[in-house]
């Protein structure tokens, strides 16, 4: 096995600085932290390849090992190229934003703050609703609403002012 | 039986455009389907009996061992009389019952029918998960009819009250049907009522006691059982027509009959009696007991419904040939008396406008005919003779009888008799408060007013009543029906005593149990006012409903507290919590597996020993990086780390990787700046304090996990690295040099092709994101524009320097010589750079060439697709910061859009062209010809990959230049600062109309 220790160190170094930026609430710190992430992450990569080597030119006197690993290079080129178009969409993201809102930012969500302050009362479940002792009431000659109203124990429904059991 | 079933399916899928057609009538067209699906039941009653039952299966999905069995046996055919039957009369009924007017009738019927349908395949499917999935239609259909009132908050509410319970048992159900299933071999039924006795001693012991205790579950939230009864009650707000046929005559049933079912195989099973005797018995008294309270005369018969499914249950569940055969019979009983009950309850309501037995008074003075066949299912209900009802009763206290006191009974036989003679004369009691509630002449409520009732609507409850005569009159048929299903319960299958159902058993302790509840119950009655009175000083005891109730709202409230506690809206938290268990778990895991360090470990490689070099400069580059507070420093700090990992790769023998991180690093800057330039120069960290602290624990703690966990990831590799391979691979197979450029082409290909997608995808969005309306690819000439007009400084002082410095420029606009590059002219004067020009005219069509190089030398030497593409990216780069915008539509002019579709197309074309040629998805073929100058040419068709990846990053890289450099400069000119997207074109255009005015001035 072959671990290079100061590309592993430069990997932590990198992740640590990229996490570091990453939990800034600035958006362009945000994705400062992004692109070290990405760096950091080739770097991981790159490192699984072992000890430098040739270029990956075939040529036949060359023995495989004496390559450096094409597999890891070739996941990396893959990686730096997406890296380049999330960091194009992060910069329009970033300029949107500042021309909606004037912000480079990340906003606090209120609607989920409010989330956390409604109480759980839902008309729709915990509303009170009257006794209806007939479905035809409104057409014909039922029982008022008031009346109505006043009929308390109903099925499906809280509170009940006499004895209901069980 | 299949087809009956697909028969009612879809005359119910059919039945809203009959509806639209025939109006109300139409019910009476969708009760000819049941009805003459239960002529086509009579008709199957040899071979029901004498044949040993019909049986029909189809193999549905043989992986789930899934198959559409259905088996119609005794006890599926007397369900089915019940469910079919009933079912037609009900929709009768409902013909009469509702409105032309009244909305959503199509849906109704179609759900009714559907249900009746959902019932019928239940009651003879012989697959366990079959008969599943007819329980949660039932369930479903259910939720439906009951909120057939949208309106009405009491409707959707019982609606959904009733889905929740239902479904919570039925997923019980669900699972000790899985569990039978897997523990016998088989879903089958019929199978597995037949191993039952093996079963239930058997090494699966343990997990059919189970599955017998959870599909009781299901039988118990069905049948509305204590603790669950609750939900009947509720489900009084359907409309009438829907309480007879689902909560009295048929889907209650539903819970019945899977006792029934499964009682002749697993009635010894060990929790069996405890569940079906203890809860059975509870319900009969509590729905007995809060029938007497009720005020509306839908509720009294719903809690008496609920009583007598506890009662149902304890005599299908005893598991005796006597109490079987009683059972099936009171189960006739009881479907035949409760519908006609609830369609009596449906006309009063119809016709007075009430159901509140304080205001009914004199109905039956107004209708005799109602209160004689009210008289008579109510009078089936309270057992008196020579009714169904007293029949089916006469025989359960028989069998409880012989179970409860006898030599081998068990010491609680007593109680249970004990407690069905209580549960009775509560019956006869509520039966009694019925007829007087809904007929009888109150004094001081003066008479309801009561329209005349037509003969149709009556009918349904008539023929239900005369039934019941019949029944009571002559049970020896429905005996006959009902015995072949006790002999089941007999020990010994040739010597059955299972009693029979009559009206006279002589002088038994069943008649003196009979007697008893007569004059009790009628006691009862008559002392109603102190009864009532005695009932309002017993104290609140456990409601179900309130349970129910208390239940969801505890649910909700923890529900609110969870979101509240996790769903902060900070991304900062999630963040925070996400990374720290990313570094919490491997690191405990790594500290606990405790294994030495791996060997093979080393600060410098001996092949490449300036790699420490190159790594300090990556992480000052990085430490800089974050502490700077200049937006422009910090970027351009970032690319210090980039340009040092472009080196590090170069020094690690990766030129192709350093030749794409070197131009893209490039590029990002460029878009950086442009993206950036409008935004304020500092860079403020308003995260201070403690969390700043939290912020460098979690990235240090974060940093250190990877190097540990990458040290002993790859330490722990064994096999021998697959990328030995790709050399010769790379040339025997893809016929290149360049082993990293062939495995992208070639032998990775679909990994590269899902990229070049991600890359088109961003780009799209990267448009979308700027020009928001459109992706922009309309192509500006630079003719259309008036010379010096673009990005013309305004407002500036002419006494002051830059005045000076800009009427210099201006001077300029006039001299009429060749540009250097086609839309140089339309730029301000001040914002021309002559030599800027010149290098670009000069450089330009070199780098196009050399980046077309490098995409066809790829294949052996560095380059390929993407440094090409990034390559003629710059060159475009260079061309729009020397001439402004329309420089760059002069220099592409195709459109973004286009090339990235081009692109995809092109690597799309070499994936599945080879399929026509007989060869494999991206499979290439090397071509070898002799060119004139070239020589001999070796073409790898690989490389058409390769163009199209090409294309693709150019098409990325112009539309960064497009959106984040030329719309921006617009909005920029637009307002003097950044512009509202939304005004943008019309801005533009506006724009240069004005600038047109005044260009020539």
């Amino acid at each position: 096995m072959s671990i290079n220790l100061t590309l592993l160190i430069v990997m932590g170094v990198l992740y640590a600085c990229g996490i570091y930026l990453v939990l800034e609430r600035s958006l362009t710190r945000v994705l400062l932290g992004l692109m070290l992430l990405a760096n950091a992450t080739n770097i991981l990569i790159l490192s699984t390849g072992g000890y430098a080597g040739v270029a990956p030119f075939f040529t036949k006197e060359t023995s495989p090992e004496a390559y450096s690993d094409p597999l890891p290079q070739a996941l990396i080129l893959t990686s730096i190229v997406i890296s380049f178009a999330v960091t194009a969409f992060m910069l329009g993201m970033i300029y949107r934003t500042w021309v909606l809102a004037r912000q480079d930012e990340i906003q606090d969500d209120l609607e989920d703050r409010r989330v956390a302050e409604t109480p759980s009362f839902d008309a729709e479940d915990d509303a009170i609703v009257p006794l209806e002792t007939s479905e035809f009431a409104v057409t014909t000659t039922g029982p008022t609403d008031q009346e109505r109203a006043e009929a308390t124990e109903t099925p499906g429904s809280l509170p009940k002012k006499e004895g209901g059991s069980t | 039986m299949i087809t009956v079933l697909a028969i009612t399916f879809v005359a119910a899928t059919v039945a809203p455009f009959i509806f639209s057609k025939l109006g109300r009538n139409a019910f009476y067209a969708l009760a000819a389907v049941p009805a003459s699906a239960f002529v086509w039941l009579l008709f199957q009653y040899s071979p029901v009996y004498s044949d040993g039952g019909i049986e029909e299966v189809i193999p549905w999905i043989p992986s789930l061992k899934l198959e559409l069995a259905f088996r119609m046996d005794p006890l599926a055919w007397v369900m089915s009389l019940l469910i079919l039957g009933v079912g037609s009369l009900v929709l009768v009924y409902c013909a009469r019952y509702f409105k032309n007017k009244d909305a959503g009738l199509g849906g109704f019927g179609a759900q009714l029918l559907a249900f009746a349908g959902a019932m019928f395949g239940l009651v003879t499917s012989d697959d366990l998960l079959m008969l599943f999935i007819f329980w949660e239609l039932t369930t479903i259909l259910s939720y439906l009819l009951i909120g057939y009132a949208r309106t009405r908050l009491a409707a959707r509410r019982s609606a959904l009250q009733a889905l929740m319970v239902t479904t919570a048992g039925g997923l019980a159900m669900l699972v000790g049907l899985i569990i039978m299933g897997q523990a016998a071999g088989t879903y089958r039924i019929s199978v597995i009522l037949d191993q039952a006795g093996t079963l239930m001693t058997g090494p699966m012991q343990g997990a059919v006691t189970a599955a017998v205790v959870l599909i009781l579950a299901g039988a118990v939230t069905k049948s509305a059982l204590v603790p669950f009864h609750f939900w009947l009650p509720g489900a009084m707000a359907a409309p009438t027509p829907v309480s007879a046929y689902l909560h009295a005559a048929a889907m209650v049933k539903a819970g019945i009959y899977i006792v029934a079912r499964l009682a002749p195989g697993f009635a010894e099973s060990e929790f069996w009696l405890p569940v079906v005797l203890g809860l059975g018995l509870a319900t009969m008294l509590v729905g007995g007991y809060r029938a007497l309270r009720q005020t509306d005369i839908k509720l009294i018969l719903a809690y008496g419904t609920v009583s007598q499914l506890g009662f149902l249950t304890m005599v299908v569940g005893l598991g005796t040939p006597e109490a079987a055969l009683a059972g099936l019979g009171l189960l006739l009983a009881h479907g035949l008396f409760k519908a006609a009950l609830f369609l009596v309850v449906g006309i009063i309501d119809h016709q007075s406008g009430t159901r509140d037995l304080r205001k009914l008074s004199g109905v039956f003075r107004s209708s005799r005919a109602l209160g004689v066949v009210a008289a008579i299912a109510a009078a089936s209900m309270a057992g008196i003779p020579p009714l169904a009802g007293y029949v089916a009763k006469e025989s359960v206290f028989e069998a409880f009888v012989h179970y409860g006191i006898g030599d081998d009974a068990p010491a609680w036989g007593v109680w249970l008799l004990v407690g069905l003679l209580i549960g009775s004369i509560l019956t006869f009691a509520y039966s009694a408060r019925f007829m007087w509630g809904a007929f009888a002449i109150k004094p001081g409520v003066e008479t309801t007013p009561f329209k005349p009732i037509k003969p149709a609507f009556l009918a349904a409850p008539a023929i239900l009543s005369l039934l019941t005569v019949a029944y009571g009159v002559w049970p020896a048929p429905v005996d006959t029906w009902v015995q072949p299903y006790a002999a089941l319960f007999a020990e010994n299958p040739d010597a059955v005593d299972a009693g029979h159902l009559a009206l006279w058993h002589g002088f038994t302790p069943a008649l003196a149990m009979t007697a008893i509840t007569f004059v009790a119950g009628a006691l009862m009655f008559y002392g109603r006012n102190v009864v009532s009175r005695l009932q309002s000083l017993v104290p609140d005891w456990v409601d179900g409903d309130r349970a129910y109730q208390n239940t969801i709202g505890a649910l909700d409230d923890i529900a609110v507290w969870v979101t509240g506690r996790t769903q902060r809206g900070s991304l900062y938290f999630y963040l925070a919590v996400i990374l720290t268990v990313a570094f919490v778990v491997p690191m405990t895991a790594l500290i606990t597996a405790n294994k030495p360090l791996p060997d093979g470990m080393y600060f410098i490689d001996p092949n490449s020993p300036l790699q420490i070099v190159a790594g300090l400069g990556i992480v000052v580059g990085a430490l800089a990086a974050v502490r700077a507070n200049k937006r422009f420093l910090a970027v351009l700090m970032v690319s210090v780390t980039g340009y040092g990992i472009a080196l590090m790769f170069a020094l690690q023998g990766a030129p192709d990787l350093a030749l794409t991180q070197m131009l893209v690093e490039t590029i990002v800057l460029v878009a950086f700046v442009l993206a950036m330039r409008s935004l304020p120069a500092e860079l403020r960290d308003r995260t201070g304090g403690r969390l700043r602290v939290i912020r460098v624990i979690i990235g240090a703690a974060f940093g250190v996990t990877m190097i540990f966990v990458a040290i002993y990831a790859m330490g722990a590799r064994v096999a021998t690295p697959v990328s030995l391979e790709f050399p010769r691979l790379a040339y025997e197979g893809g016929g290149g040099l360049n082993v990293v450029n062939v495995t992208l082409v070639d032998i990775r290909a679909w990994d590269t092709f899902g990229e070049i997608s991600v890359l088109a995808v961003a780009a799209t969005g990267v448009a979308s994101l700027i020009f928001v309306r459109s992706r922009g690819d309309r192509i500006k000439t630079s003719s259309a524009v008036p010379e010096g007009s673009v990005g013309r400084s305004t407002g500036v002082d002419r006494g002051s320097r830059d005045g000076a410095t800009l009427a210099v420029a201006r001077k300029f606009t006039d001299v009429t010589r060749d540009a250097w590059l086609v839309a140089g002219r339309t730029l301000a004067p001040e914002r021309r750079s002559i030599i800027f020009e010149v290098v670009t005219r000069l450089i330009f069509h070199s780098m196009i060439i050399f980046s077309i190089y490098l995409l066809l030398a790829g294949h052996n030497l560095p380059g390929g697709g993407f440094a090409g593409g990034l390559t003629a990216g710059l060159a475009l780069t260079i061309r729009y910061l020397a001439g402004g915008r329309f420089e760059l539509s002069e220099a592409a002019t195709i459109s973004a859009g286009t090339l990235l579709g081009t692109g995809l197309a092109t690597a799309a074309a070499s994936g599945f062209v080879p399929l026509f040629l007989g060869g494999q998805v991206f499979q290439s073929a090397i071509i070898e010809f002799w060119l004139p100058v070239f020589g001999d040419v070796k073409f790898v068709t690989s490389t058409i990959f390769d163009i199209g990846v090409y294309i693709v990053v150019v098409g990325l890289a112009l539309d960064v230049l497009r959106s984040l450099g030329a719309e921006i400069d617009e909005h920029f000119e637009g307002k003097g600062v950044p512009i509202a997207e939304e005004d943008a074109a019309d801005a533009a255009d506006s724009a240069a109309s004005a600038a047109s005015g005044r260009g020539t001035a």
